[in-house]
């Protein structure tokens, strides 16, 4: 316990250190705070769901900082709230993969055998199509729903997972102490879940970071092509879609929500890259973001 | 030997992955709470008009017997027909296919053309102020949304200033039919006025493509060059004289590159992916833009058409790298 909390204490403090991770760092909890606090950050925390027509695609001003949307709505507080979809879709839809795809890349990684070249095939066939076009084909198979879309990016970004556990797996069997554990009798559950997992932790949670920004990026794309929550879910995606016919003069209404998806997944990405720096200093900051 | 050997080891998995592939996008396509038969019958057909239509279709039989025949048409290049368009899946995505691959070769060739020299020149100039311009480049252009880039370029170039059209491949008729590439159709038929508008319009979503897949370049040809310059053979020629140009852009650069090949894969896919959505934005006629509508028509075939060529194209793609890679870099036949 204590070796867990010096080791976490190890990670915050290089990080903070790492200028471009700080500022991932920054990003990210300014966008946790924007979603848990947007009632109380909110101008017009209310304009959600109301329609105000005298107000529509008013340009940013003291009382909208933003501007107003098409039914004259503020964009600013509608931001806000969109980023607790934001959130929602990331965390559930990475969690899930990280539930699938980590135990299925375990077990493939440690027997040898046909059920595991199989297990490694399947996540090929995700990988050999670009994310965003399967994802695209079963969040419209499902039915624009926050739910479908979850488990559009959930089916589609699993193998990432399966395949980076894959192969540090398959790569620690050489190690010693993966070799006198198994000679020391634990059973293949003790070996994986209590000695293997824990050394591998480190490039799943890189994954896992990086894997927010990707996954928050597809889903915005599904969004902007109708495939995400319906209105009026303030979805940044959507948002984005429907300030077109406002160009060009509504551009805050186009511009804001952009900049929130930006600054979002550059978070991520950051905190991802930074986390690769302190965790694993075999790798540097060269190795490129693949997915 | 060994090159031939892994050459047919990936082809031999190729079928499986393809085959995997359809299996997929078959399950996907047929799970559908939406009936598709009733979609193309229209609103005023009668029940019994859907279930002769749904007979004449074959969306009657059992599913494992409708995969095997559509398996087997496929093996003889026949897709099945588009439900919304009523041509040849076939037709209709070869008919795109050009408009796809002249926007993405396009954007490939301004990725790797500005992508490679920025990459060596941050290398070179490493920590400086040029540096870290090129990092916060590179950093956004794994962050961005690409229909959002596209929105904003459309907005200040095509709204505003009005240099560049909002949209489209060309406005007129298109130059006379040769290889379907409106660039290269323009040139050999020596019409210049096509050629400089084509352009125009290819410029935005080009651009819009293109970024996320140069910043990920600039990335890797920054990473490859700094490891080799620190590499012995780069500091004994510096130790021998030789003009430090020299050895960059000849002897660092090809040894760099080497590992930047293996990237070429990548790359395609972030610009297949992109393809899709940047298509959307500027009504891009290819295969993106026909994927997006035949999703959003709810035209099943034809998105599992687009899935299969997609996949097809990349496993492709990757196959060719795999064994370029192995072609150029001695160091992977040794292992």
């Amino acid at each position: 316990m204590i070796q867990n909390v010096s080791a976490a204490w190890f990670v915050v403090t290089r990080l903070a250190r790492d200028r471009s991770a700080l500022i991932g760092l920054v990003l990210i909890a300014l966008l946790v705070l924007a979603a848990v606090l947007a009632p109380v950050l909110a101008t017009h925390p209310d304009d959600v769901f109301e329609l105000h027509p005298s107000e529509r695609l008013k340009e940013p001003s003291g009382a909208h900082w933003l501007g107003t949307d098409r039914m004259g709505a503020d964009v600013y507080s509608r931001l806000l709230f969109g980023a607790r979809i934001t959130i929602l879709i990331g965390v559930i839809a990475v969690g899930a993969s990280l539930a699938l795809g980590v135990p299925i890349g375990l077990v493939a990684g440690y027997h040898h055998g046909w059920a595991s070249d199989l297990l490694m095939r399947v996540s090929d066939i995700f990988l050999a199509v670009p994310q965003v076009v399967l994802a695209i084909a079963i969040a419209q198979t499902l039915g624009p729903s926050l739910p479908n879309v979850i488990l559009a990016l959930s089916v589609t970004y699993w193998p990432w997972f399966a395949r980076v556990v894959y192969a540090e797996t398959r790569a620690l069997q050489k190690e010693v102490f993966v070799e006198s554990t198994t000679a020391l009798g634990a059973s293949p559950w003790r070996l994986t879940v209590l000695h293997v997992l824990p050394n591998i932790a480190s490039p799943i949670i890189v994954r896992a970071s990086i894997g927010m920004g990707f996954t928050i990026l597809t889903a915005a794309a599904l969004g902007f092509l109708g495939l995400g929550p319906p209105p009026p879910t303030p979805e940044w995606g959507r948002t984005i879609a429907e300030s077109r016919e406002f160009l060009p003069d509504a551009w805050w209404y186009a511009a804001a929500p952009g900049v929130a998806i930006f600054l979002t997944v550059m978070g991520f990405n950051l905190l991802g890259d930074g986390l690769r720096d302190v965790l694993d200093p075999r790798l540097r900051r060269s190795a490129a973001r693949d997915g | 030997m060994r090159l031939l050997a892994l050459a047919l080891h990936r082809l031999l998995w190729f079928v499986p992955t393809l085959l995997g592939l359809l299996v997929v996008t078959f399950v996907i396509s047929r799970v559908i709470p939406a009936d598709p038969v009733a979609l193309v019958a229209g609103e005023t057909a009668t029940p019994a008009q859907v279930e002769a239509l749904r007979h004449q279709l074959g969306y009657d039989r059992p599913l494992p017997v409708q995969f095997v025949d559509y398996v087997a048409r496929l093996a003889r290049g026949d897709m099945g027909v588009s439900l919304f368009t009523r041509r040849p899946i076939v037709d209709d995505l070869a008919h795109r296919l050009p408009a796809t691959i002249e926007l993405t070769v396009v954007a490939m060739l301004v990725s790797v053309l500005v992508g490679i020299p920025l990459g060596v020149v941050s290398a070179l100039w490493r920590n400086s102020l040029l540096d870290h311009a090129l990092r916060v480049l590179t950093v956004s252009g794994l962050a961005i949304a690409g229909f959002w880039l596209g929105i904003m370029l459309q907005l200040l170039f095509s709204m505003r200033l009005g240099w560049t059209p909002l949209n489209g491949r060309l406005p007129g008729y298109p130059p006379r039919d040769l290889t379907g590439f409106y660039l290269i159709d323009a040139a050999l038929t020596w019409d210049w006025g096509t050629f400089g508008a084509a352009l125009q319009h290819l410029a935005l979503p080009a651009a819009t493509l293109a970024f996320p897949a140069l910043a990920t370049l600039v990335r890797f040809t920054r990473a490859g060059v700094l490891d080799v310059m620190e590499s012995n053979f780069a500091l004994y020629e510096r130790a021998m004289g030789l003009p430090r140009p020299l050895i960059v852009w000849k002897y660092v650069l090809r040894s760099a590159l080497t590992s930047t090949v293996t990237q070429i894969g990548l790359l395609f896919g972030i610009l297949l992916a992109g393809a899709v959505v940047t298509e959307a934005v500027f009504d891009w006629p290819g295969i993106g833009t026909y994927a997006v509508n035949s999703i959003l028509r709810s035209d099943y075939n034809a998105v599992m058409g687009f899935t299969v060529w997609a996949g097809a194209i990349f496993i492709v793609v990757n196959l060719l790298v795999d064994v370029a890679h192995t072609l150029v870099d001695p160091r992977e036949r040794a292992s």
